[in-house]
């Protein structure tokens, strides 16, 4: 039966990269000095799931990587190893290979298998260099050949090259010939005789004789004689026991392992000789057989074509270890698989079709009630149009419920990452985080990754002090960085504090000069200043940092927080700490809306983006030579953008500003105004991607669908800066700001 | 119909072997644990189980005890899933009354091949 195994790759892979969860949250735990034996355990049984795992599936890089990290996991949940602070971090470090290699296997990339082996042997070298590395057990499934105990060169006459690791108790005195049925295997060996005479209890091990002989009943002709002498009279008979022992004569070209491999699970539960049988005249010099069991202390006398394998025999530790069969055509049928999912609570779908239900009954009504209506009905008609809105708009709420992922997910990483970065830049930090069970939509999740992780790093770079300065400061050394998260309205509020040194102004301006962001001290508040570190290019550390590093500022983090219909702020204060407030929208599917109209067409502005509207007088408007129209509003000069100029609308209400609306909407930390003829009113729209149905489109960034079933375009504010600003080399660029300067952020008290 | 409890905490696994046995005809029912496998077994007959060794809150092992325990299970095969090929797990899944093993990684075939073998 061929099954196409690929279809448990996703599960596999999912439940993978949950036990490697499990794995860095258990040793980070350890870590902090907890061991566990229930801990260790866990992380051992996750690791030796994604081995078995990764095994039968198909990827034998991770198997084969993963067995080494089990190794020394299985040893310290022995007591054999003792866990230490080295030995946990190279578990961290295994874990981020496992997690790639993983990656890689599920996306058919290709791996540094140099790279895998170095750090397997790395691991292999912690376990060999404990000083109890001699008490491991014999059993380790891939004993590294160095261990194995030499034979000695005098009592072993050549050892086949084809030997097997077999570990023999040092100090034996003879070693018989290693195991080798291949000289034989051309031979005139007709068969095998065998004897087999099961011990009284075999059966209480669920084994059946006759299911043995039957099994080797397949592999050749067999002759079977039972042998009866053992029945005992029946008063004293157990009726559980086995009595009845075998004489067998297997007749085929065999080979030796096929039969071992019939009484593989038994050999331990009876007397078992197995002797290869000759045509005539080879019988009279039988050569030495397969010697893949020795008793240590009664060798087999050479000559001998007979192994006894008995109850206490010892046989080859290694065969089938399955990681040395390294199945490259194996990988053959491997699929990439890339497609997403998510895990629903069985809870969230029961009440979905609950609702799926209501709606069938409230549409049967109507469909009813529309068969022969009267006008008479019209109240009835009312109730089940009511009835139909709200279960709709239930329905509605529960599938985004589906979405909802609790906010732990972009969370859990930052353990890990908060303890490596500590060690790294010799910070004592201590991470708390709080609620993490607070839903957000999978979309906002997965975005809100990057940005979170630069915050964090930041936080640790620049904002936690050394142990030292801290002392000095009269501050407990451990420093304290806080992840919460909570519902506040209709967002969601994720705050990143740390009790670090805060931000410090002086170095902001003057870097803020020096980049030349702002021309000269213009007497800008605190938060003003706090606000400069967004702009493109900013760092207030001369060297870039590695941790900080990877090319991204703060500005693509808030660009970022931007796209996800969220903001950021910041607050700080010297010498106590700097709070990030990030407030995001539970979902990117649905938005709350201004509906706006130009000349024809309706626009919808995110109500997030809108600062307010107004309708401006002639006194307020000022032209600016070289920056266009602008707005003086509260002492702030603020650019205009006509939206019918850089949308190419032709037909507007009116041209005149002061007879148009103004909306003055803040994007990427700035203002403009942006001209407009009418606001229509608010409303939740359901957003639909442009980008996956047409386009992506400048200042646009989705579209939906209106009550009267016209399409209306969501705009973007940052985009419609940037086409602003594009058009300032074209014909409209005398009205048009050349360049929305970075200013204007926090320019309320300057003058232009 | 033959039945067959299956035990594993991987999901993936459980899937493959579940699938792979529903496939040829047997009755399969799974559980995620040796608790949960025991409870099972102690309300219904069984012809064969196959069981995962490491797996958190009763393991392979106990789980096989636990069963010999059972009037209903002293002669039912039972085989171990297990990824140790070493002795000494095979040893102490033989002490607790395991009939067999299937070392991991395996493939469907040899998975079938096994239990068919082992069901006659």
């Amino acid at each position: 039966m061929a099954i196409d195994m690929s279809q448990f790759h996703q599960v596999f892979f999912e439940e993978s990269f949950e036990g490697l969860e499990i794995m860095e949250s258990g040793l980070l735990d350890m870590d902090h000095g907890v061991v566990d034996s229930e801990e260790i355990n866990a992380i051992f049984r996750a690791a030796h799931s994604i081995k078995g795992g990764s095994g039968t599936f198909g990827f034998s890089e991770v198997a084969s990587y993963t067995h080494a990290v089990e190794t020394l996991l299985d040893a310290m949940r022995n007591g054999t190893y003792e866990v230490s602070q080295e030995a946990v971090t190279a578990l961290l470090e295994s874990v981020d290979l496992i997690r790639n290699l993983l990656v890689a296997a599920r996306d058919g990339a290709e791996v540094d298998m140099l790279m895998v082996k170095e750090k397997s042997d790395d691991l292999r070298e912690i376990l060999n260099n404990s000083n109890n590395a001699q008490t491991m057990p014999a059993a380790t499934p891939e004993p590294s050949p160095a261990s194995t105990p030499e034979p000695s060169p005098a009592s072993t006459p050549e050892p086949s090259p084809a030997s097997t690791l077999e570990s023999l108790p040092a100090g034996t005195p003879e070693q018989p010939p290693a195991s080798t049925s291949e000289p034989l295997a051309t031979s005139k060996k007709v068969g095998w005789h065998i004897v087999f005479r099961p011990l009284a209890h075999l059966s209480r091990t669920g084994n059946d004789p006759l299911r043995i002989i039957r099994e080797l009943g397949g592999l050749g002709d067999l002759q079977v004689e039972v042998d009866i002498s053992a029945i005992p009279e029946l008063s004293i008979m157990e009726p559980e026991s086995c009595y009845l022992s075998w004489d067998l004569r297997l007749t085929g070209d065999i080979p030796q392992a096929a039969v071992d491999d019939v009484f593989d699970w038994v050999e331990d539960d009876c007397d078992l000789v197995v002797m290869p049988t000759y045509s005539e005249e080879e019988k009279q010099e039988p050569e030495p057989v397969a010697v893949d069991v020795v008793q240590p202390l009664e060798p087999p006398v050479v000559e001998q074509p007979v192994v006894e394998r008995r109850k206490d025999g010892r046989r080859k530790a290694n065969r089938r270890t399955p990681l040395d069969r390294r199945d490259s055509d194996r990988r053959a049928g491997q699929v990439a698989v890339g497609s997403s999912s998510i895990r629903v609570d069985v809870e969230k779908v029961d009440s979905l079709i609950n609702m799926v239900g209501e709606l069938v009954i409230t549409q049967s009504m109507l469909s009813m009630m529309g068969e022969d209506f009267t006008i008479d009905r019209v109240d009835r008609l009312k109730d089940g149009l009511d009835q139909l809105e709200r279960h709709t708009r239930d329905l509605q709420e529960s599938v985004m419920q589906i979405r909802m992922l609790p906010i732990s997910f972009a969370f859990n990483r930052f353990p890990r990452m908060v303890h490596d970065l500590g060690i790294e830049l010799g910070k004592q930090v201590e991470l708390k985080m709080s609620g993490e069970n607070t839903e957000v939509d999978k979309s906002v999740i997965e975005k809100i990754g990057d940005p979170l992780v630069h915050l964090v790093r930041n936080s640790l770079d620049h904002g936690i002090e050394t142990p030292e300065q801290r002392q000095a400061a009269g501050k407990p050394e451990t420093a304290r960085v806080e992840l919460i998260a909570q519902h506040r309205g209709g967002n969601i509020i994720v705050e990143i504090r740390d009790d670090g040194s805060g931000l410090d102004t002086e170095r902001i301006l003057e870097k803020a000069e020096e980049r030349g962001l702002i021309t000269e001290e213009q007497g800008l508040s605190d938060k003003q200043i706090y606000e400069l570190i967004f702009q493109p290019g900013f760092s207030t550390v001369d060297a870039v940092s590695d941790l900080s590093g990877r090319g991204v500022g703060m500005d693509v983090v808030r660009r970022n927080i931007y796209e996800l219909g969220g903001s950021i702020g910041i607050d700080s204060e010297k010498g106590v700490g700097t709070v990030f407030t990030i407030r995001l929208p539970l979902t990117l599917a649905i938005l709350d809306g201004q509906v706006i109209s130009v000349g024809g067409d309706t626009y919808i502005m995110p109500l997030v983006s809108i600062v307010e509207s107004f309708q401006m007088r002639p006194e307020m408007l000022n032209m600016v030579a070289g920056r266009g129209e602008t707005v003086r509003l509260r002492g702030e000069y603020i650019p205009i953008i006509r939206l019918h100029e850089i949308f190419k609308i032709e037909d507007p209400k009116t041209v005149d500003l002061c007879s148009g609306l103004l909306m003055v909407v803040e994007g990427e930390g700035r203002h403009c105004g942006l001209f407009v003829d009418d606001l229509i009113g608010q409303q939740q729209v359901v957003v639909k991607s442009l980008e996956s149905n047409y386009q992506q489109v400048d200042g646009i960034s989705g579209a939906t669908i209106l009550g009267d079933g016209s399409v209306a375009l969501i705009l973007d504010v940052p985009g419609i800066f940037h086409l602003a600003r594009g058009s300032g080399t074209t014909a409209m660029a005398e009205d048009m700001p050349m360049e929305l300067s970075e200013n204007e952020v926090v320019g309320s008290g300057k003058h232009v | 119909m033959t039945s067959i409890l299956t035990v594993d905490d991987s999901v993936s696994m459980r899937q493959m072997v579940s699938f792979t046995l529903k496939g040829a005809g047997y009755e399969v029912t799974e559980a995620v644990d040796g608790i949960e496998a025991l409870d099972i077994a102690k309300t219904r007959h069984f012809d064969l189980v196959v069981t995962d060794v490491n797996m958190p809150n009763m393991d392979g092992i106990t789980l096989i005890k636990q069963l010999r325990n059972l009037a209903d299970f002293r002669f039912t095969p039972i085989l171990m899933l297990t990824t140790e090929s070493g002795p000494e797990r095979k040893q102490e899944g033989k002490a607790a009354g395991a009939t067999g093993w299937i070392v991991k990684p395996f493939d469907p075939d040899r998975l079938l091949g096994i239990i068919n073998k082992v069901l006659g």
